[in-house]
């Protein structure tokens, strides 16, 4: 797919940074100011009925999935090719990517299925909340597509392109011109990513943040206490 | 040892009339939100009973509480850190609204709007959840009350463990207690330490577990880590939210809602000091027998000069200090001990106690049938309600200390029935019981006259330590927001009903005079 120079430029150089920072500053201001709108807004409460199987599926491999993204297409090149040849980096890509992607795919849409035609579930879900499903939903299914694509090339040339377009975006050096002719699927799938960025501190994705800090749970105490004497002291 | 003080809550279970009063009053004040209709802070149970939310007893299923592995080392019964951490997309040991009951109201408009029918209009139940109609009510608030439901469903109930239940079912053999219950502020919570970010907390002063509601997410593994399930999921706000022990009126020196209102007047608030370096050890006692022995074992004698005076050194309130000395709890738990933990096999130490209830004397026994003991007393085994489910519920089995209490309980009626009748019972009566003439007067003035100064000896909180009130002043406690808004506020640009802050109206007078 071929875009105007323009257009280009702004939508794989420009509206990246304006994601981005939304999504950075975004986050901070409704961490501050709003903390009390800051959850993961769970509905297994009101049914649990596939959720544990589908929340599961969806969380894993979409964990799997983002961990991928970041290995992939973060790591150095001098380390990558001093571990594998490129046809092997995508190779392993498409492998990895292909199954948690599936995975994840099938959870949402049994989430999705719940969301809408669980009675108690619809009635309690915002706006954004069916939207923002409906997005991951198609992100998902873009990504699992972009791998019969990338399968025509196994070379390791076009995924090249993609890990250097994605580098050059993380080191603030965008090259926007080189996803020009770049099969449509990838575009989009770019397109919609930095769009869930974008729309994520309005919505319940911000429990990403919060799923990310759990981590210290596994090294702190099992019991907290707190005092008035200490929140005095500030 | 490190010393602390905690506000605990003793329960007369004799006593209680199963009036409610104390639930409907506690929900007025707590939980009379949008997605709290279903959560009862305060709840009373008829037993035996499954109780709510439906078989909260059975932690086979629910796994809440504690669980002391091979190690001797106690971790949730749920999982440690990383089980519960992997558990986080769906937690499969969490109730379903249903588990509680499906909130409700009716069509009540229908009553008015209906067209002339030949019959009358119906005003059919409509689900808060899903707003339909629903075709039936199928579980409610307090569905069993006095032995509602069938005996087959109710002998669920996990006190029966070890009770030959099916004599029970027959009528002449039936018995019924009520159980009021609200959180226990334990001295080991398994909410706090299921929770992935860290919100719960035990309050040093007054031992107060509260849920930090800014830092809440929802991941809501308190809700299954509490094994008295008393931690209630806001299906609205996304948040958990629990009973506070009215934590404003306490540290004002008032008893909480529940207790001041309650008619029967069978509610006890009092300081007790306890060794904090033990709570981890008396947890983790290995037998569960001895549960009950080792929770007293970690509270501090206040009476004891050595111990007042590591108190004073750690920074603990004089005031708190004298009213440990004067508390009704500490008075009932170790000098009398006749108030138990409730199920302290979940080795969370509970620090709200009951006083077991007597009960009618069987029909065998008034036949002639059970023989009355040495001292007068009619045989505890002769009363409807059998020990073995008291001490189940009690005391994690333990027969004897639930006996014992009984036993002392129905000795200060006795005594005080023959003073009234003019014929005094011999001083040595009150030995075969382990009581002397002092303590069952001080125990007739606290569990009979119960006067409200002695019920409640809660010093307040320490001005110096005390939240700033001049800030809070107009505030609007419990709000969907993070300030006055109510829930119909306009959607904010972060999402759910926060809306923007709204000024109140002493906001506008400041900026008057400013």
């Amino acid at each position: 797919m071929t875009t105007p120079p323009s257009l280009n430029v702004f939508l794989f150089g420009i509206y990246p940074y304006l994601c981005l920072t939304i999504l950075l500053l975004g986050s901070l201001v409704r961490f501050d100011r709003e903390p009390y709108s800051w959850k993961s807004d769970s509905s297994q409460i009101l049914r649990n009925r596939q959720l544990a199987l589908g929340s599961n599926l969806f969380h894993y491999g979409v964990l799997v999935v983002i961990a991928g993204h970041f290995v992939g297409f973060l790591m150095p090149e001098p380390m990558v090719m001093w571990l594998m040849s490129p046809t092997q980096h995508q190779l392993l890509a498409m492998v990895v990517g292909g199954i948690a992607g599936v995975i994840a795919l099938v959870g949402i849409l049994i989430l999705t299925h719940r969301r809408f035609a669980d009675q108690r579930v619809r009635a309690n879900s915002r706006k954004w909340d069916l939207a923002i499903l409906l997005m991951l939903l198609l992100q998902l299914a873009l990504g699992v597509l972009t791998v019969p694509y990338s399968a025509q090339d196994m070379s390791g040339a076009h995924f090249e392109i993609l890990v250097a377009y994605v580098q050059g975006v993380v080191t603030l050096r965008p090259d926007p011109a080189l996803l020009q002719g770049t099969p449509w699927v990838y575009q989009v799938h770019i397109l919609l990513g930095f769009t869930i960025f974008l729309v994520s501190p309005f919505t319940r994705m911000v429990h990403i943040w919060s799923g990310l800090a759990s981590i210290v749970f596994l090294i702190r105490p099992y019991q907290l206490v707190r005092s008035r004497k200490w929140s005095l002291r500030k | 040892m490190k010393i602390r003080s905690q506000i605990v809550m003793v329960l007369n279970l004799d006593k209680c009339i199963g009036c409610h009063t104390c639930s409907i009053t506690c929900k007025n004040v707590w939980t009379s939100r949008k997605g709290m209709e279903y959560a009862w802070f305060n709840n009373v149970e008829t037993k035996p009973g499954i109780g709510y939310p439906k078989d909260w007893e059975n932690q086979e299923r629910w796994k809440g509480g504690w669980e002391r592995r091979r190690n001797g080392r106690l971790h949730p019964r749920q999982g440690g850190r990383l089980g519960i951490l992997a558990r986080i997309f769906a937690n499969p040991y969490m109730p379903e609204i249903d588990d509680y009951y499906e909130p409700f109201t009716f069509d009540y408009e229908n009553l008015q709007t209906a067209p002339e029918l030949p019959a009358p209009p119906v005003a059919r139940p409509i689900s808060l959840i899903s707003g339909k109609t629903m075709d039936k009510i199928e579980w409610g608030p307090n569905w069993e009350e006095i032995l509602g439901t069938e005996f087959d469903k109710r002998s669920k109930d996990y006190n029966f463990e070890n009770i030959q239940k099916e004599i029970y079912g027959q009528f002449e053999n039936t018995f019924m207690m009520y159980l009021p219950r609200l959180c226990e502020h334990c001295l080991n919570p398994a909410c706090v330490a299921s929770c992935p970010s860290g919100s719960i907390y035990k309050r040093e002063e007054d031992g107060i577990v509260l849920i930090d509601q800014d830092k809440c997410r929802g991941w809501r593994m308190c809700v299954s880590g509490c094994p008295y399930k008393k931690i209630y999921y806001n299906w609205v706000s996304g948040k958990s939210e629990k009973c506070v022990f009215c934590y404003p009126r306490i540290e004002a020196g008032l008893p909480t809602v529940c207790s001041e209102t309650c008619v029967g007047r069978i509610r006890y608030l009092g300081v007790v000091l306890y060794d904090a370096d033990r709570i981890e050890e008396a947890a983790a006692t290995p037998e569960e027998h001895d549960l009950y022995q080792a929770q007293i074992d970690i509270f501090l004698d206040p009476g004891d000069p050595e111990v007042r005076a590591q108190a004073e050194a750690e920074g603990i309130p004089h005031e708190w200090i004298e009213a440990a000395r004067r508390s009704p709890v500490y008075k009932m738990a170790v000098d009398w001990k006749i108030a138990f933990p409730l199920h302290p096999e979940y080795r969370t130490l509970p620090m709200v106690w009951y006083v077991p209830p007597l009960s009618p004397i069987t029909a065998q026994a008034n036949a002639g049938n059970i023989d009355s003991t040495a001292n007068g007393l009619p045989d505890v085994a002769s009363l409807r309600i059998p020990v073995r489910y008291l001490a189940n519920l009690l005391t994690a089995g333990n027969e004897a200390p639930v006996v014992s209490a009984l036993e002392r309980l129905m000795a200060m009626r006795a005594w005080f029935r023959a003073k009234q009748l003019g014929e005094p019972l011999e001083a040595d009566f009150l030995d075969s019981v382990g009581l002397d003439e002092a303590t069952v007067n001080e125990m007739h003035r606290y569990l009979a006259i119960a006067d409200f100064e002695d019920r409640f000896v809660i010093p307040t909180a320490h001005r110096e330590e005390a939240e700033n009130a001049y800030q809070l002043r107009g505030g609007c406690g419990f709000t969907f927001g993070n300030g006055c808004d109510g829930i119909d506020a306009r959607e904010g640009l972060f999402g759910g009903k926060m809306g923007r802050r709204r000024m109140s109206p002493t906001h506008e007078f400041d900026e008057d005079s400013a």
